[in-house]
């Protein structure tokens, strides 16, 4: 397992893709919170999360779409799937890996809740509660994408897919809004990732979004480890 | 050890793989030979846990492969058909890599480098893999598959890509390994098969049509009462000469492979070997013999006339 993420990891900062992703990460970041927070001269994320919910949810699939479709397109799986090593430690080592990226680019928000007590007192729980949340949301991502690209060998494919799917993740909120059933409404809504995200920025810290969020990481994990199941029964 | 019991692979209607049985003792090297799509590949992915068979069962040392994956790839190395490696790593990293991918208990280092030193890769082991010639990057493949010291070695075409020097050196190493391995070969170039191993499995079509040491298999199949013969003379004379000697079968005249000179192919009655006679029978007639020999079939010719049922292999009439 992390043996697998360890290979990962290097294979992230060999080639650029690793260095351009967290760099793009600080950048959007850096530029929200210059336009939420700074220029308003107020000591209020809110927003600045907000927005890095539709920047890793397109960037993240960007992250993910090599994890297995390049593996498929090399053959390269025939080694890992020949070696001794469990399924869905093979997948969670993979997942680790992309998780380890985005931790890295989680921190950066410690630089700015830094930047920010320097003009005003800053409550720290409400930083490290939102980067939690951004981290399990990122996570869903993450499993997401990783699903996507252990179904193709194409890392186009992989991408456009996983953001496709990620795009489906806020189209629950769309849709539940034009149910004409309250039943249904109820349903949508408590299926709404942006809804419980958006339960985190405003500095609610609930173990049910939480449980939400891990349980929807461990049914792509799940769903991932089926996918490469399958392959080899077919 | 490698055991296979009944081994079938579907892919829906198509059989890839058709209920095949063979078995493999430690320190035996096995030729798996056939021609492209025969289902070499499958097996040997059926046989290391890659993809699962339809029915039957294969162990490894005695663990069920697909019941205990794990415990049963533990004792395997596998290269396959395309050397599984990464081009962005270095070919030191790729191997630590494999080291714990596969939970090797080996000391590393000395381990690695003494893998390093068989496939003769040492002087390229701090570049990235990509940059290496075809023929390198099957060698890396090669050491990935020797790290841990499995007790099976499973070999996809091993020499493809390589130049003929490389190939004799991973011939030899394959040889010598199998004096501790135990080692399946898969194959299309028959002297390599005849040169390494120690029995031969021909696979046509998913089924294995010939299992048997590679010496028996040539002999099996080998027509040493056939023979070839050029004399030089009339060849409706030498024809009926050759006819009234008791035994033969078959007087064939082939073609006149010098002027005046015929080449005739002898069929005598199994067993039977008629060479003294010819000579005996040719030269009281003052009819002298250019060349004999006995029409022995090379492993291609019995190749070809395993997998296509051509009894002559396409040689003789």
């Amino acid at each position: 397992m992390f043996a697998i993420m360890k290979r990962e990891l290097l294979s992230y900062f060999t080639s650029p893709l690793g260095y351009v992703f967290v760099a793009v990460f600080y950048l959007f970041s850096g530029l929200f919170l210059f336009l939420f927070t700074l220029s308003n001269q107020s000591a209020n994320m809110e927003s600045v999360y907000t927005g890095m919910f539709f920047v890793m949810m397109i960037m993240i699939p960007i992250l993910t779409m090599r994890l297995m479709a390049e593996e498929n397109r090399q053959k390269t799986d025939q080694l890992l799937l020949t070696s001794p090593i469990s399924l869905p430690r093979l997948v969670i080592g993979k997942f680790l890996s992309a998780f380890v990226i985005l931790a890295i680019c989680m921190l950066i928000f410690l630089v700015y809740g830094l930047v920010l007590s320097g003009f005003t007192s800053v409550n720290w729980a409400i930083i490290l509660g939102n980067m939690f949340g951004m981290l399990l949301m990122g996570s869903v991502f993450i499993a997401s994408g990783l699903f996507i690209s252990t179904m193709t060998e194409n890392q186009m494919i992989a991408a456009v897919g996983s953001i496709g799917l990620n795009i489906g993740f806020i189209l629950v909120d769309s849709l539940a809004s034009v149910m004409p059933v309250k039943f249904l409404q109820d349903i949508f809504y408590s299926l709404s990732f942006f809804g419980k995200y958006n339960e985190f920025t405003l500095g609610v810290f609930s173990l049910s979004n939480i449980f939400f969020f891990l349980s929807a990481i461990f049914i792509f994990i799940f769903l991932t480890v089926r996918v490469l199941e399958k392959r080899r029964w077919a | 050890m490698i055991e296979v019991k009944n081994l079938t692979k579907q892919y829906g209607s198509k059989v890839a793989v058709n209920n095949i049985s063979f078995t493999v003792n430690e320190g035996e090297i096995l030729g798996f030979l056939g021609p492209n799509g025969a289902g070499k590949s499958t097996t040997m992915n059926m046989l290391t846990g890659y993809i699962s068979s339809t029915s039957g069962t294969a162990t490894i040392n005695g663990i069920d492969v697909l019941e205990d994956p794990i415990a049963a790839k533990m004792h395997i190395g596998y290269l396959p058909e395309k050397p599984p490696v990464y081009g962005d790593m270095t070919v030191n990293e790729y191997l630590r890599f494999v080291y714990e991918l596969k939970k090797s208990k080996l000391p590393r280092e000395s381990h690695l480098a003494e893998v390093r030193e068989l496939v003769k890769i040492n002087e390229v082991k701090n570049r990235l893999i990509r940059n290496l010639s075809k023929g390198y990057q099957q060698r890396v493949g090669f050491a990935q598959a020797l790290v841990g010291n499995p007790g099976v070695l499973i070999l996809d075409e091993p020499t493809v890509g390589l130049d003929p020097k490389q190939i004799i050196e991973i011939r030899t190493l394959i040889k010598k390994l199998g004096k501790h391995h135990t080692v399946i070969l898969s194959s299309h170039i028959l002297p390599e098969i005849q040169a390494v191993c120690d029995r031969i499995v021909v696979i046509s079509s998913g089924s294995i049509v010939a299992n048997d040491s590679t010496d028996a298999l040539a002999k099996n199949l080998s027509a040493d009462h056939k023979l070839v013969v050029r004399a030089e003379g009339n060849s409706e004379d030498i024809k009926k000469l050759l006819s009234s000697i008791p035994g033969m079968d078959r007087v064939y005249v082939n073609r006149e492979a010098e002027p005046g000179v015929w080449e005739y192919y002898l069929e005598a009655a199994q067993g039977k070997d008629l060479r003294r006679d010819i000579s005996k029978k040719l030269s009281s007639r003052n009819y002298p013999i250019l060349m004999m020999k006995s029409n022995e079939l090379s492993l291609e010719e019995i190749f070809l006339k395993l997998t296509t049922g051509d009894n002559y292999g396409g040689v003789d009439k």
